[in-house]
């Protein structure tokens, strides 16, 4: 209830203040840091580290827009939000760009005026359970307990799975990860569902995750991706292209390593507009040339990232899987430089 | 022949509604109302105009739109394809829910401790000074959270039931089981059904009433009312002749006999709790996160109410208790009959605050997982469909209307208790 009162004055408050002042991207370059939504605490993804730093997956895409944008990676500001409060803190102006694992739904992309610069994570939702439980299927769930967290695609989702087996289930709603994997190890709940990657990275900070088992049935299409308000085109193109950018230096193999040679020149004209070194295209963006330089020095490309964050060699071990570069068999497939 | 001079006729004008202090309140007054007026009318129009910018005008008709997701603790039926109109409603019977139980526990703790800290037994009362001190001055959020931390780390899995080797086992030959994720009651069950009445038809506040249900109570009405009636007759034949017949077994039977009747009748049963699957199926289920949120919100509403209970009964002077003392009355009925109903007057009012504090910190039910109003239609509702405004209105305006019926009723009582004065 408190929360909810002082989300509504913050929703008016902000609104009040959101439609006076048009330019995010002044805004941001006057105010000097990025005001970046990410969750509450998932590892891998965005949690702050042991010296209290943020780190993680879309912790990387934050950094790399403020180095694009303000030209340093630790101008920014991380803001927590839960599932049920981030909508209301990106409409409300209290973030410029949500980065927190959030499913590109029509409804949210029309009815609540946002706009979804892209995917940064192909997932899914699916289901994780105790190994001595013994089950194999998600269509063994009859009559389960199952935590969800709040105000997620993932609370639908469910709904629909268990009406569409003809299943019942006891919904245990849930704020936060950290309250989700709390009742979930205590057994007040047989399952806990949420993205496949959030299970997995949920599951590497376990003391034993080998008692645990992620179900094979993956029930919903979760493409999460990074958003920002409605109404302010070159914002979102910033973000969007930052992104982008990220995936492209990735196909055409630019990395954090080599960019500093290819940044004199190189043969290829995509690499050499991508880097700034041949047109205009961060002019056209409203920054300078190296716009894109600075963005892949962060954490280098998108490939740098995944595998530093929540790859095969971190405890969290996801494969590339869908998020694999399409010349791979995957999904990523960023548009031109041109 | 005198003179009669009129009075010099005063004409108004304008510059007197500042410099005559006849006027100048009134003037200031109303030139700070129209200010008010108008920054509330800047607030809101700003508001909406800013929601129609954004292209998110103020309208309700989401509340009509099939809500998707589930409620795990429904007094109504209800699927996921019902309307966010009705999970709403669903929300605010749970609301009702805990707040019923609540307000009725904390109210009888609270008496039980307030008059327990006045004890003459050194211990019992420095006990209560420690419960009151400490559940007055923590917030309820961390007796509620604890409450559910204790519930879900201490108490044994349903897991724990099955096997050879069960390392829990159910209480009351197999009755009831206790468990981390809640409590399992036995439900009581009619195999002779009368069936329900439905309402509303299939609009999003239809409900059922249970037949069954309906006659026992009619058959209790009906039995008390008869036994009340014996027990005037009793009393008036005291009066008459001075010897008071025996009516108790009659009165007993009146309201007992047609009961068991309409239960054989009916054929009532109780259906136990039995562990089937994941989870115990059948009997009563009460949640643990209902049991954690009645629990602490009582607890810490009875540490209040033990005060204002302590400080009634302070308020009686001490003849009271003397007079009645010379009059040879013991302890128990002075209490009774002379400084309770005294006390009352005073106990009253700051209760009605208590009540609807309770009702008001039932909000804090999402911090478990219970799915109140707050849970529903400022939760998920809320959420999914991106209406913060209206979602927030409706729900002010529902704790506002909950508050002021709570306040109605309570001072209704109040007026009927309170000491008439001649």
């Amino acid at each position: 209830m408190k929360t909810s009162f002082v989300l509504g004055a913050l929703t008016v408050a902000g609104l009040a203040a959101g439609a006076a002042a048009a330019g995010t991207l002044d805004d941001v370059k006057a105010r000097g840091t990025l005001n970046c939504g990410v969750s509450t605490g998932l590892v891998g993804f965005a949690a702050p580290n042991a010296s209290g730093e943020w780190e993680g997956f879309d912790v990387g895409l934050c950094r790399a827009v403020a180095a694009a944008v303000l030209g340093d990676s630790n101008a920014v500001e991380f803001i927590p939000t839960t599932g049920k409060t981030r909508f209301t803190a990106l409409a409300s102006g209290e973030v410029d760009l949500l980065a927190r694992n959030t499913t590109w739904t029509f409804s949210r992309d029309v009815d609540l005026k946002f706009e979804f610069t892209g995917v940064n994570y192909y997932d899914g939702q699916g289901f994780m359970v105790p190994t001595e439980l013994g089950v194999s299927s998600a269509k063994e769930l009859d009559g389960a307990t199952v935590c969800i967290q709040t105000g997620t695609t993932t609370e639908l989702n469910l709904a629909d799975f268990f009406r569409s087996n003809n299943m019942n289930y006891e919904p245990v709603p849930i704020e936060t990860n950290a309250e989700a994997q709390q009742q979930y190890l205590a057994g007040a709940c047989d399952v806990y569902t949420t993205d496949a990657s959030g299970l997995a990275a949920t599951r590497a900070t376990f003391e034993n995750p080998g008692a645990h088992v992620v179900l094979p049935e993956i029930i919903s299409k979760e493409p999460l991706g990074p958003l920002v308000r409605h109404g302010d085109n070159n914002w979102g193109d910033i973000v969007r292209w930052t992104l982008n950018a990220l995936i492209t230096a990735e196909e055409l193999g630019v990395t954090s390593a080599n960019m500093a040679e290819m940044a004199s020149g190189t043969n290829n004209p995509e690499i050499n507009r991508l880097l700034g070194t041949e047109g205009t295209l961060g002019e056209m963006l409203g920054l300078d040339a190296e716009w894109a330089q600075r963005a892949l020095a962060v954490g280098g490309n998108y490939g740098e990232l995944f595998e530093a964050n929540i790859g095969a060699s971190t405890p969290i071990g996801l494969a590339r899987g869908l998020n694999a570069q399409w010349k791979n068999g995957g999904l990523l497939y960023s548009p031109p430089f041109r | 022949m005198s003179t009669l001079t009129d009075p010099r006729k005063e004409s108004f004008s304008v510059s007197m509604l500042i410099y005559d202090t006849r006027y100048r309140s009134t003037t200031i007054q109303i030139f700070v109302l129209v200010l008010v007026l108008m920054v509330v009318f800047w607030l809101i129009r700003n508001t909406a105009q800013n929601l129609s910018d954004l292209g998110k005008p103020i309208e309700f008709g989401f509340l009509l739109e099939p809500s998707s997701y589930d409620i795990n603790q429904r007094l109504l039926d209800y699927s996921s394809r019902d309307t966010h109109l009705r999970a709403s409603l669903l929300g605010l019977l749970n609301t009702f829910v805990v707040a019923f139980l609540g307000c009725i526990t904390a109210l009888i703790l609270g008496v039980l401790i307030g008059v327990a800290r006045l004890s003459k037994n050194w211990l019992v009362a420095r006990i209560m000074t420690v419960y009151v001190e400490m559940f007055r001055n923590v917030p309820v959020l961390l007796w509620i959270v604890l409450a559910m931390a204790i519930m879900i780390e201490s108490l044994p899995t349903p897991k724990a039931f099955r096997g050879e080797n069960a390392t829990a086992s159910m209480y009351f030959s197999d009755s009831v089981a206790i468990t981390n994720r809640g409590i399992y009651i036995p439900e009581p069950l009619f195999s002779n059904s009368l069936g329900n009445l439905s309402f509303l038809g299939d609009s999003s506040v239809r409900f059922d009433i249970s037949l069954d249900l309906m006659l026992i109570i009619a058959v209790l009405i009906a039995g008390f009312w008869t036994s009340s009636r014996i027990n005037s007759w009793a009393s008036k034949t005291q009066n008459e002749t001075g010897i008071r017949p025996t009516v108790w077994y009659w009165r007993l039977s009146v309201v007992l006999l047609p009961l068991l009747v309409v239960l054989y009748y009916t054929g009532f049963h109780l259906g136990y709790p039995a562990l089937k699957g994941f989870n115990f199926q059948g009997g009563t289920y009460l949640r643990n996160s209902l049991i954690a949120l009645w629990l602490a919100l009582s607890l810490y509403t009875a540490a209040f109410i033990a005060e204002n209970v302590r400080a009634g009964i302070l308020a009686i002077s001490k003849g009271q208790s003397e007079a009645a003392a010379s009059l040879g009355l013991r302890p128990g009925p002075t209490m009774n009959l002379v400084i309770l109903p005294q006390a009352l007057r005073v106990i009253i009012p700051p209760l009605i605050s208590q009540f609807l504090n309770l009702t008001k910190n039932s909000s804090l039910a999402i911090a478990v997982g219970y799915m109140d109003i707050t849970g529903t239609l400022g939760g998920i509702t809320l959420n999914q469909t991106g209406r913060e405004l209206e979602a927030i209105l409706m729900m002010m305006l529902i704790y506002l209307s909950v508050s002021l019926t709570i306040s109605a009723l309570m001072n209704w009582y109040n007026n009927s208790v309170k000491l008439v004065e001649r």
